[in-house]
């Protein structure tokens, strides 16, 4: 009772600061600066920002409109630099599933390696520490240049970022896998594969997808970036066709669903990390 | 134009000798006297056929005078029944009306969503590669490196370049040396200066000091002739200015949020400035050198040797489609057509602006020049030797430099020259041509001693 109740109050809350800012931000914009005088032949050729004082920037309701234009037809293809967001936004996604899932397959594994082996963890440490910090689109160059394909840079861009957080939580769970723990193993005599997907998998599993609930995040930041960089389709790329028109409100409304696509995807981590989640 | 003359007609001579009948002293006083000049036989159809029969009479008839004479006594119409029997001309016209076959018929152009592409954009709208046969997607790239490498890769077939980058990526400036080739340029002029609305007092270069501009490349005709323009103004352009390369998409932005001061750029991006309010046309860019090159049409040396034919056909479609935007009276449409989202994606008017050269200034004025921008699709050697003249200017090569070399592997003129024969248009007979820039005459076969001649440069 008293949970729903905090939740019912807490999301009265939220609406009331959207209507706030929602408010603030129409009045903000709203009503035109003092209109220049100006020829109406020159008047005809020039902006409505610079004929009526009319702010650059869009009214909330301008958003809302051009929002409900783009989810009535977010299917509609018109030639190869015109299409709609839903398409755009499966570009998108596929990307980053795709060179998402292609660092998972390297991670996982080498993650384990890391963390069972304080050789490797060693030998590896100078390399990842180097390459970690790096922004991942400082590869694209790289990318272009070596793979010769401006999609496949983009996925290896995606791969390069999600690599790391993944890659780190892996070999930090597995090594601190309780010592107890893997000690029962041995004197139960549990060999190694066996005991690495029994004893150490369940017991990292916590560490290892924070660490990718951690990637995906970043892997969404960054195919914005890329896909504005190289260009050709993606939300990206609609973000930066949109600037290129000097339209804020179709940058505005593609931002809106860059953060909802986000948050669905990390919720979807959230879910997998409270499935593998344990108590001690 | 003896090419296109009616190989049935007894009246006319098929060598080019004098006037096509002998009864003029020049081929113009003939093409005013007879019907059948170039004039009737614009048609291409016709004049595709008439090229067929000529082959095949001159072919036949070795000798003019027995041709004429055959004609004479058998008359045109059984000599052609006859002739074709022996030589079906109609299937003969219809291979050649085809063309060859084309090695590939699907494929990507890369470009620039600025004016400067229109010939390469407006040809997919307007059916100018349907026409030859080709089915060609036209895809906007975000800026000239993504370009370059994009093309590099062979992810597009050709592509809208800067005129200089042909050349710098054949020299290996800037990039690994790859040749590429300069089939056509796309625009002369169409660029223009604009400057913060709160410098319209500084109308004076030499009050420029300290300004940050932006240009959309390093390697670009727009870098060169601000360069150009501030030192003859006695301002250096490294050290008295910044000079920042910027995408055009990027620069009314950046503009606005006063990260820059100016701009020297392609269009639309100088009007959409006006159009928001945000600056001012200071001047148009053939104010300093009237009738410039800007941007090209490029390929690598790779497509143009695997595929001629397509690259032929190409390189067609783009000189139809220049020499259909080259009169005023077609530009409005052109402006429409290219105007929406898949393409510029920018305002119909601003386009229009652009393209017709009745344009708001941004100081409240409305000009009118009709040749703000324009296209001229012949690469003229000698534009390639001013450019490499600039990079060398400016330090951005070094040591000895095979100007008109590379100018000819670089700039193809001679495939420039058949094509606009072949789409009605007069090509030039020479290569190189002298021009002068801000008054100053350049003259293409002293290339060293121009770049002496500049006080300020990086040598």
């Amino acid at each position: 009772m008293r949970q729903t109740s905090l939740r019912l109050r807490a999301g009265i809350v939220s609406l009331a600061i959207l209507l706030i800012f929602g408010l603030a931000w129409h009045l903000a914009v709203s009503g035109t600066g003092p209109a220049q005088q100006m020829d109406p032949e020159y008047a005809k050729l020039m902006g409505q920002t610079a004929v009526q004082g009319k702010s650059a920037m869009p009214g909330p309701l301008d958003v809302l409109g051009k929002i409900w234009s783009h989810l009535k037809e977010p299917f509609y293809d018109r030639g190869p630099n015109d299409k709609g967001i839903g398409i755009q936004l499966t570009y998108s996604i596929g990307r980053v599933l795709v060179g998402y899932g292609l660092a998972m397959l390297v991670a996982l594994p080498l993650g384990f390696l890391i963390g069972m082996s304080p050789l490797m963890a060693r030998a590896l440490d100078p390399f990842i520490q180097i390459m970690k910090p790096v922004s991942p689109l400082a590869w694209m160059p790289l990318a272009l240049y070596t793979i010769k394909d401006s999609s496949i840079s983009s996925i290896f861009v995606i791969f390069i970022c999600s690599l790391w957080p993944m890659l780190i939580n892996t070999a930090f769970g597995v090594s601190s896998v309780r010592k107890e723990w893997l000690n029962v193993a041995r004197t139960l005599e549990v060999g190694p594969i066996r005991r690495a997907f029994t004893v150490i998998l369940p017991a990292a599993a916590p560490t290892i997808v924070t660490g990718m609930r951690i990637s995906i995040g970043i892997a969404w930041l960054v195919i914005v970036a890329a896909e504005m960089l190289v260009g050709g389709t993606g939300i990206g790329y609609f973000v930066w066709n949109e600037w290129n028109n000097l339209s804020i409100t179709n940058v505005i409304t593609s931002i809106l669903v860059i953060g909802l696509v986000g948050m669905i995807l990390d919720q979807a981590l959230a879910r997998v990390a409270r499935a593998v989640s344990f108590p001690e | 134009m003896a090419m296109f003359r009616n190989p049935f007609d007894h009246r006319f001579r098929l060598s080019s000798k004098g006037c096509s009948c002998g009864q003029h002293s020049s081929e113009a006083e003939h093409a005013a006297a007879t019907a059948d000049g170039l004039a009737a036989t614009s048609d291409e159809a016709l004049r595709l056929r008439r090229s067929v029969e000529n082959a095949v009479m001159r072919a036949l008839f070795p000798v003019d005078e027995q041709r004429r004479n055959f004609l004479k006594v058998v008359g045109a119409s059984t000599a052609y029944a006859a002739i074709n029997t022996l030589f079906p001309i109609a299937a003969a016209t219809d291979v050649l009306a085809q063309g060859a076959p084309l090695e590939k018929k699907d494929l990507k152009v890369g470009f620039i969503p600025i004016t400067c592409a229109t010939p390469i954009i407006m040809a997919a709208p307007m059916g100018f590669y349907a026409k030859q046969g080709l089915n060609v997607e036209v895809i906007k790239t975000a800026g000239w490196a993504v370009v370059r490498d994009k093309t590099l890769n062979k992810e597009y077939d050709a592509a809208h370049m800067l005129s200089p980058m042909p050349l710098a990526i054949s020299l290996g400036v800037g990039s690994n040396a790859i040749p590429y080739t300069m089939p056509a340029v796309e625009n002369i002029n169409g660029q223009a200066i604009t400057l913060a609305m709160k410098h319209k007092d500084k109308r004076d270069p030499k009050s420029w000091k300290g300004f940050k501009f932006a240009v959309p490349f390093d390697y670009s005709m727009h870098n060169y002739l601000l360069r150009y323009y501030l030192a003859e103004a006695g301002l250096d352009p490294d050290t008295d200015v910044q000079i920042r390369s910027v995408p055009p998409p990027e620069m009314v932005a950046n503009l606005r949020a006063d990260n820059i001061d100016g701009f020297l750029a392609p269009d639309p991006v100088n009007q959409r400035a006006v159009f928001d309010g945000v600056g001012f046309i200071h001047m148009l860019s053939k104010e300093i050198w009237d009738g410039h090159p800007c941007c090209a049409f490029a390929a690598s040396k790779e497509f143009v040797t695997t595929y001629p034919n397509t690259y032929s056909a190409l390189l067609k479609a783009i000189i139809e489609a220049t020499a259909f935007a080259t009169k005023t009276e077609n530009r409005k449409q052109i402006a429409e057509a290219i105007a929406p989202a898949n393409y510029l994606n920018q305002p119909v008017t601003v386009v229009e602006q652009v393209l017709t050269g009745t344009y708001a200034d941004g100081l409240g004025q409305i000009k009118r020049d009709a040749k703000r921008i324009d296209f001229d699709p012949f690469p003229w050697e000698s534009f390639a030797v001013w450019i490499l003249t600039q990079m060398k200017r400016w330090g951005q090569i070094k040591g000895d430099v095979d100007y008109a070399g590379v100018a000819k592997q670089v700039f193809l003129a001679t495939d420039a020259t058949r094509l606009m024969k072949e789409a009605g248009l007069t090509p030039p007979t020479a290569t190189t041509k002298t021009f002068s820039v801000m008054g100053k005459v350049f003259d293409p076969a002293k290339p060293e001693e121009y770049i002496a001649s500049f006080p300020i440069k990086r040598i």
